[in-house]
């Protein structure tokens, strides 16, 4: 229908103008290209995930807390990624390592502050702390903005689908074995009446006694506990790894 | 519909696109030309920028820029010289004893600085801001101690902590849960309770008998609490006949401490926290009011 020929290349666009299948068709190829340039060559790059001893994946009691922490948005507020600048090294500790969150489905690092970062909290505080902390924040921090979770601990933890999570995760790369899944309900727990047996899966998994009927509350507390904990900064090298 | 006649516009003098609804045509302005250099110039800077900074994946890695710029080195750069900034204030710290630091003024303040820094960081959430303590969580500001306020103790507690099982020369030793294992029956217990609060003064509640409460006392609490009730700060035991409370002086707190027992706990702060941190959050603590 046009009466005027395109007389350079750069009125081609015509074409895609014209025709919504071509544009679709052309911004799909676009995407793509931009996609493939940034992601695909992350899949071969050595150092996009560096290997770092220590870290392990979560156990089932873990687990069920981290399930806990994004059923509860938590990541609204806090985020669980310490960039590498000087203040938040300062404050919080060593910066994250990818590595740290790599059997996160999905990962936490988050993008909002409202609360501090979380990434290295495991440890900071006693899980009486987090108890008072949690049923009400204002008990202990009398300026706090965070919400109540009283209803936590008040909650008996249903751990009837923890193999089933653990199996799908496996599907997607977290290398949870048979035996793992198999003994998930047992080390729920082990994990919760002081058995150390837990640790021989998870390697240093701390097992509290209390009575092996863990509530929701403290699946979440030995997620939090966990936190930040796996590598031995003492020991990683950061020369080796600069990139 | 449209029809398609590329025509030049009287009024402007611009050529339309050839679009002509009804008979109101598109011109087919061209774009600002300082807005169509801007935009050539950014293209300019970002190939400047891949070959300044890192950017591109190649095989076997990814191309280093000129200068090796990374944001790991960047990091560690910017705390190198974070602490050559702080280095004469850490020397002299590192240097000095706790009780050389407090007789210096100027230590003094480096030290309470530092100090001050760390606890709002660490130890206000359990201690308060002020250091004033919460229920469970001990102040810091007043001269009564659990384990005790000489500068030594105090380094002593931070660096151990507190019942903090993953540090093996933490602060230990618990109190009995005197009523869950059965040690003491309910008319004990009440008694006992009621002869704690007369040693600091408090009403006898519900006509308890205070005399048999002394004998149980004698016989159970003062191993722990001393004789006379004025506390152990070897093994964290309270004084009982001061007005302060740990976790509160009402019947029910009391009565819950005897049944339930058990103790606090604070992590311990070695290896979280660095040696010269950890010194002048003593003379932080120690210099708040109550230090002995
Ligand atoms: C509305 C925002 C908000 C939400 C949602 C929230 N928090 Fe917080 N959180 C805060 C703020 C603000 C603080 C700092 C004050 C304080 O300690 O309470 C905080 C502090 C904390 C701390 C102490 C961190 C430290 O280093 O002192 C922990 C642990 C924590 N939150 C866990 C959680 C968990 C787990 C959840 C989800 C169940 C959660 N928060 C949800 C705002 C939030
Ligand atoms: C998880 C909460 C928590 C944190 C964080 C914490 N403390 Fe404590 N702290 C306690 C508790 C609980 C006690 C009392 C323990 C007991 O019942 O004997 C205590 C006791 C103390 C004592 C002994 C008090 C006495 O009367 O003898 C000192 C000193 C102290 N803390 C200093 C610090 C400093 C300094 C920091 C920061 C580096 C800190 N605490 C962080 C919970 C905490
Ligand atoms: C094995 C030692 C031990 C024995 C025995 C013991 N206590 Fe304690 N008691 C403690 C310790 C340690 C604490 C501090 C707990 C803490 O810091 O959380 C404490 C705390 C208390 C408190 C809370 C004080 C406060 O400031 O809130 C009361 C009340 C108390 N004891 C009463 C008793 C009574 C009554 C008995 C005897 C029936 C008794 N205790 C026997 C070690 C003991």
């Amino acid at each position: 229908m046009a009466t005027a020929q395109p007389s350079s290349i750069w009125q081609k666009h015509a074409v895609f103008e014209k025709n919504s299948i071509v544009l679709l068709l052309g911004i799909l190829v676009a995407v793509a290209i931009g996609g493939l340039v940034e992601i695909v060559p992350l899949f071969f790059l050595k150092g996009t995930i560096e290997e770092v001893k220590g870290v392990r994946p979560y156990s089932p009691l873990e687990l069920a807390g981290f399930n806990i922490y994004v059923r509860e948005g938590c990541y609204l507020c806090h985020s669980q990624m310490i960039r590498p600048l000087r203040d938040e090294v300062e404050r919080y500790g060593h910066y994250s390592l990818a590595a740290e969150s790599m059997y996160d489905h999905p990962f936490q690092w988050g993008s909002k502050r409202s609360g501090p970062d979380l990434a290295r909290v495991g440890g900071k505080y006693s899980d009486d702390w987090h108890r008072d902390h949690m049923r009400n924040p204002r008990a202990v921090v009398p300026a706090s903005i965070m919400p109540s979770y009283p209803f936590l601990e008040k909650t008996p933890l249903d751990y009837s689908h923890i193999a089933d999570n653990m199996k799908t995760l496996s599907i997607v790369g977290v290398p949870y074995t048979q035996e793992m899944i198999d003994n998930a309900e047992k080390d729920i727990v082990a994990q919760t009446s002081g058995d150390a047996a837990v640790a021989k899966r998870y390697s240093n998994a701390i097992s509290r006694d209390i009575g092996g009927k863990p509530t929701e509350l403290d699946a979440l507390i030995a997620y939090l506990q966990r936190l930040g904990t796996q590598v031995d900064f003492k020991l990683y090298d950061d020369k080796a790894n600069i990139r | 519909m449209s029809t398609h006649n590329i025509k030049v516009d009287d009024h402007t003098g611009t050529a339309t696109t050839g679009h002509e609804w009804d008979g109101i045509a598109e011109l087919n302005t061209p774009l600002p030309r300082w807005w169509l250099w801007t935009f050539y110039a950014c293209i300019l800077w970002a190939i400047g920028y891949w070959i300044v900074y890192p950017a591109w994946p190649i095989p076997g890695g990814f191309t280093k820029g000129m200068f090796g710029w990374s944001s790991r080195n960047e990091v560690a750069q910017n705390v190198a010289e974070l602490q050559q900034l702080r280095a004469p204030g850490v020397a002299k710290l590192q240097a000095a004893s706790v009780a050389d630091i407090e007789k210096n003024p100027e230590l003094l303040a480096i030290a309470r600085q530092h100090g001050g820094a760390a606890f709002a960081n660490n130890c206000a959430p359990c201690h308060g801001a002020g250091a004033q303590g919460a229920i469970g969580y001990p102040n810091l500001n007043d001269d009564d101690w659990l384990w005790g306020g000489k500068s030594a103790d105090i380094q002593q507690t931070i660096e151990h902590g507190i019942r903090w099982d993953a540090d093996k020369d933490t602060r230990s030793g618990a109190m009995p849960s005197f009523g869950k294992d059965g040690t003491l029956k309910a008319d004990e217990i009440k008694n006992v309770v009621q002869y704690v609060r007369s040693l600091s003064g408090l009403p006898n509640e519900g006509g308890a008998d205070l005399a048999k409460g002394k004998q149980i006392f004698a016989d159970n609490c003062a191993a722990c609490h001393g004789a006379e009730g004025k506390g152990t700060q070897e093994m964290g035991a309270p004084n009982l006949t001061d007005k302060i409370w740990l976790y509160g002086s009402d019947t029910a707190t009391i009565t819950n401490r005897v049944v339930n027992g058990g103790g606090g706990q604070m992590p311990a702060w070695t290896g979280r926290l660095d040696p010269v941190t950890i010194k002048a959050l003593t003379v932080y603590v120690h210099t708040l009011g109550g230090g002995k």
